[in-house]
């Protein structure tokens, strides 16, 4: 079979089984492309996590696109790409489709009202997790509530808040840096 | 012409949402207010809906947003895609740039630096985002005139609902969240929220 359609149709198979995207993506990609296909070793595919964690956007997107770049350039990375999002935009506009259909049915409604308060639970556990796993000293947790303070109270675009907190990111691990490097020839200069 | 605001603004979604799905709520919660071309309410139901369906959810939410905007319909069906395809670009050509120095990358200090600063911050622009949403959801905004009212908005069926659901989820951690969602539709139509 062609290579390209194996991309798209690979992806198109992972996305159709992962719920969640992101991590739960990844016993998947594993057993498919790293065991079955044999594109990328297993390491490979840890490393294109950590690339498509710094990179915008969703992550289990980006990885598909890396892996589809690596094994096949550009053309490579469009089919894998297309293939992992072309499920999840069939399933939703068909159930898009049928919901706006009924969206001014009265039981319709009232199950969105609880699924509404289900969600917000949800979310709560989610920003709780956030919070362990990204702010870790008072510096992030500074960059944290004062992120949360400007949006919230300020009414500071989300964009704005992104770049400027990019910037404090390098002011601060330049500042690190420098203070090491000054550390490390002052301990050289004693001995 | 009309359409290129609505690539223009998920472009920008794309490119700035920075650690997975829950990364565009603050950007869509955004357009929300910014444009109405979905309420806050909605984007909570775009959220049950992505995270009951297969798909990375940031996917699903953008999709179902973009359907949303476009009005339903086979202009809905569109520019679910069109809304997509403008949230996928920029990290495609992103992904497509770094790979060729994807070693440098990784140990570049000045990517570490930028994202050191970027992930605390994403957390606050969540919660910001949500605070705002959640309140709607539990309090009726519209009917508090004089602080004295405030107590009489608040829903206490839905926020026991909500302490309900988010002590199960903390108890039975390895539940998927549908569980979580489909209780709340059945209570939902019991209680007839």
């Amino acid at each position: 079979m062609n290579i390209y359609l194996q991309l798209f149709l690979t992806y198109a198979k992972v996305g159709v089984m992962t719920f969640g995207g992101g991590y739960a993506m990844l016993p998947i990609l594993k057993r498919e492309i790293v065991d079955g296909k044999k594109w990328i070793t297993e390491e490979d595919l840890v490393d294109s996590y950590a690339i498509g964690q710094c990179t915008p956007g969703v992550i289990a997107v980006n990885v598909a696109t890396l892996v589809g770049y690596n094994k096949k350039g550009i053309l490579g990375a469009v089919c894998a790409t297309l293939g992992v999002i072309f499920p999840s935009v069939l399933i939703i506009l068909s159930i898009a489709s049928v919901l706006s259909a009924f969206s001014d049915n009265v039981y319709v409604k009232h199950a969105f009202g609880g699924i509404n308060v289900a969600v917000c639970a949800i979310v709560t556990l989610v920003v709780a997790k956030l919070f362990k796993t990204t702010v870790k000293d008072w510096i992030t947790a500074l960059l944290c509530v004062g992120t949360f303070s400007l949006t919230y109270f300020v009414g500071v675009p989300a964009i704005l808040c992104v770049v400027g907190a990019a910037v404090a990111g390098l002011i601060i691990c330049g500042v690190r840096n420098a203070k090491a490097n000054k550390a490390d020839k002052d301990g050289r200069g004693a001995k | 012409m009309g359409k290129l605001i609505y690539f223009w603004e998920f472009f920008k979604v794309g490119l700035f949402a920075i650690g997975g799905g829950m990364a565009t709520i603050p950007f869509l919660t955004e357009i929300s207010r910014k444009f109405g071309w979905f309420t806050e309410e909605e984007l909570l139901n775009f959220i049950a809906v992505s995270e009951s369906t297969p798909g990375p959810i940031g996917i699903n939410i953008s999709t179902y947003a973009g359907y949303t905007a476009g009005g339903g319909g086979f202009g809905g069906l569109l520019m679910g895609v069109l809304c997509t395809l403008s949230l996928v670009l920029p990290s495609f050509l992103c992904v497509v740039l770094i790979a060729r120095v994807l070693e440098k990358f990784k140990q570049n200090s000045i990517v570490k630096g930028v994202f050191y600063g970027i992930r605390p911050a994403t957390t606050g622009l969540i919660t910001a985002a949500f605070l705002g949403t959640f309140i709607k959801v539990f309090v009726d905004t519209g009917a508090i005139k004089v602080f004295a009212d405030v107590f009489g908005a608040i829903d206490f069926v839905k926020v026991g609902l909500f302490f309900i659901i988010l002590g199960a989820n903390m108890i039975f951690k390895k539940l998927h969240p549908i569980v979580f969602i489909a209780f709340g539709a059945v209570a939902g139509l019991v209680l007839g929220l």
